[in-house]
């Protein structure tokens, strides 16, 4: 063999073998694939047990038939009514009574360090007008619905711990018949006298930076400042927007659960309920507050609701832009 | 004392409803009141199942947990039973129950339902036995009279089976261990803790 025809032969190998490496650097790793589809081929075919699956349907509330006709009648088992018995009969209900019972704790504790807030002038016998005949009559029919409703409620959830011991079974439960028929009818007409007051004085309460001031100085709750406000000052501005808020929802929670005619489904009443409840804890936690500022938390204040009028003095300090503005329609009005 | 429980076998149920008819008669339960009903899982597909179910007479009953008149007591049987006269008709043991058990004579506006009614194990309610009040309020107290619930006694496959837990559970387990398979005592573990 000659020298050239060696040289060749083996430029000959070298290129094939070069072509071999490449071929195999580039197939191997998809080898992998093959792997991945002989392994996942049996999971394709394997199926799953009939029975079992008849048992998951039932366990994720699946829909049969039944020739019994009724609500939700063709529903094996209902999940959700086990979390809301934990979630009413649990937490809502401990910390339900631990936030109002606080409250009434802070409350009385603020009295006892604070006291009543005096006017800090002497009252001038000068009165202006606060609120209207109407006004009044609207706020006290809310509050003493907002009451009732309040203690109707609260005796469906605490009822069996704190009265059945007091009234005993069949007293306790003529009293929950009326309750419940109390707080059911009387509902609805809190709906709607909630909304007129939420419609008529919109306009009052919206923010300015007034009421970042009066936040600031704690509404004059604490210290000897009193911030300025207008015809609502920032505390009656929170409890509205609490009111248009939290009040709202507690309102259409409730006719979910008012009207069982329509049919809703059990997990529908349910998450209603829960919200029902929850807005209901906050609502008559704040209420708390706006009693005690209204009544014996502040001098001249209630007058303001009972009477319609309040005195100069009282509107100088609680209110002065308000009063600045009346006095400025007075003069109008004079001249 | 026995624990009394009820047991569907969805293996021999045949969805021929008896149960709910005898239950509707044996009772005279108002109209549109069933305390049983046969429900059926892929109803005309093959491999379908149907199971009776009623108040499963749980140990740790959810309707007698948030209750707000307290009205549901268990026997020494373990059957869980209610007193009508305390019953306010607010619908939280409806809503409580996973199984749908209570039921309401009515479904009108601003929550009127009437007096909760649910199945008894036809062991009646609190008045005496098979008084005429306690009749009128609750159907027959079978169990008084030595007798076992009237669907599981006329059930034509004695699918539905009722009695005393640990005898039901023999039962059921020598069927399932001469047929094969898997036992598939449907709500026991969410009904029975014991």
């Amino acid at each position: 063999m000659s020298a050239t025809a060696a040289m060749n032969n083996r430029k000959k190998t070298s290129l094939w073998a070069m072509l071999i490496i490449v071929l195999a650097i580039l197939i191997l790793p998809l080898t992998g694939y093959l792997y991945v589809n002989m392994t996942e081929q049996p999971a394709v075919d394997e199926q799953t047990n009939p029975r079992s699956d008849t048992w998951r349907q039932v366990r994720e509330n699946q829909e049969g038939y039944s020739a019994v006709k009724g609500q939700e009648t063709n529903e094996l088992i209902q999940g959700a009514g086990q979390n809301w018995r934990q979630l009413r009969n649990g937490p809502i209900a401990t910390y339900g009574a631990w936030l109002l019972s606080g409250v009434l704790v802070i409350l009385a504790a603020f009295y006892f360090w604070r006291g009543e807030i005096k006017l800090t002038h002497p009252r001038t016998g000068n009165t202006v007008q606060r609120w209207t005949l109407n006004e009044r009559r609207l706020h006290w029919t809310t509050a003493t619905l907002f009451i009732l409703l309040a203690i109707t409620g609260l005796s469906l959830l605490y009822g069996r711990l704190a009265l059945i011991p007091l009234l005993g079974y069949p007293g306790f439960s003529a009293y929950a018949t009326a309750a419940k028929w109390i707080h059911n009818v009387l509902g609805p007409v809190f709906m709607v006298a909630l909304f007129i007051i939420l419609i008529k004085w919109f306009k009052n309460n919206l923010f300015t930076k007034v009421d970042i001031e009066w936040f600031k100085a704690f509404g004059g709750m604490v210290g000897d400042k009193h911030p300025s406000a207008g015809k609502f000052n920032g505390g009656e501005k929170a409890w509205f927007w609490t009111l248009a808020t939290a009040g709202v929802a507690l309102c259409f929670s409730g006719l979910v659960l008012d009207f069982p005619n329509f049919g809703q489904e059990r997990e529908v009443i349910i998450g209603a309920h829960l919200i029902h409840i929850l807005t209901a804890m906050l609502l008559m936690a704040f209420s708390l507050g706006h009693i005690y500022i209204g009544t014996i938390g502040t001098e001249g204040a209630l007058e303001g609701m009972t009477t319609g009028h309040v005195d100069v003095a009282w509107a100088e300090q609680h209110h002065d832009l308000w009063l600045k503005e009346v006095e400025q329609e007075q003069q109008n009005t004079r001249q | 004392m026995a624990r009394m429980k009820f047991l569907c076998d969805a293996e021999r149920c045949i969805e021929c409803n008896a149960c709910v008819t005898a239950c509707k008669n044996e009772h005279e339960v108002p109209w549109g009141i069933n305390r049983r009903r046969v429900v059926t899982i892929d109803d005309g597909i093959p491999g379908e199942k149907s199971i009776s179910v009623a108040c499963m007479h749980c140990t740790d009953a959810p309707c007698q947990a948030v209750c707000p008149v307290d009205c549901f007591y268990t026997t020494d049987d373990g059957v869980v039973l209610h007193d009508k006269d305390i019953c306010i008709g607010c619908g939280y043991c409806f809503y409580a129950c996973p199984f749908g058990a209570p039921q309401y004579p009515q479904e009108g506006a601003f929550g009127a339902r009437g007096k909760m009614d649910k199945c008894t194990f036809c062991a009646g309610g609190p008045e005496e036995d098979n008084s005429a009040e306690e009749v009128e309020k609750y159907g027959r107290n079978r169990l008084a009279e030595g007798k076992l619930p009237l669907c599981a006694e006329m059930c034509s496959t004695k699918a539905l089976i009722a009695g005393d837990g640990d005898i039901v559970a023999d039962l059921f387990r020598s069927r399932v261990v001469r047929r094969g398979g898997r036992p598939d005592n449907w709500g026991w573990a969410t009904a029975y803790k014991d």
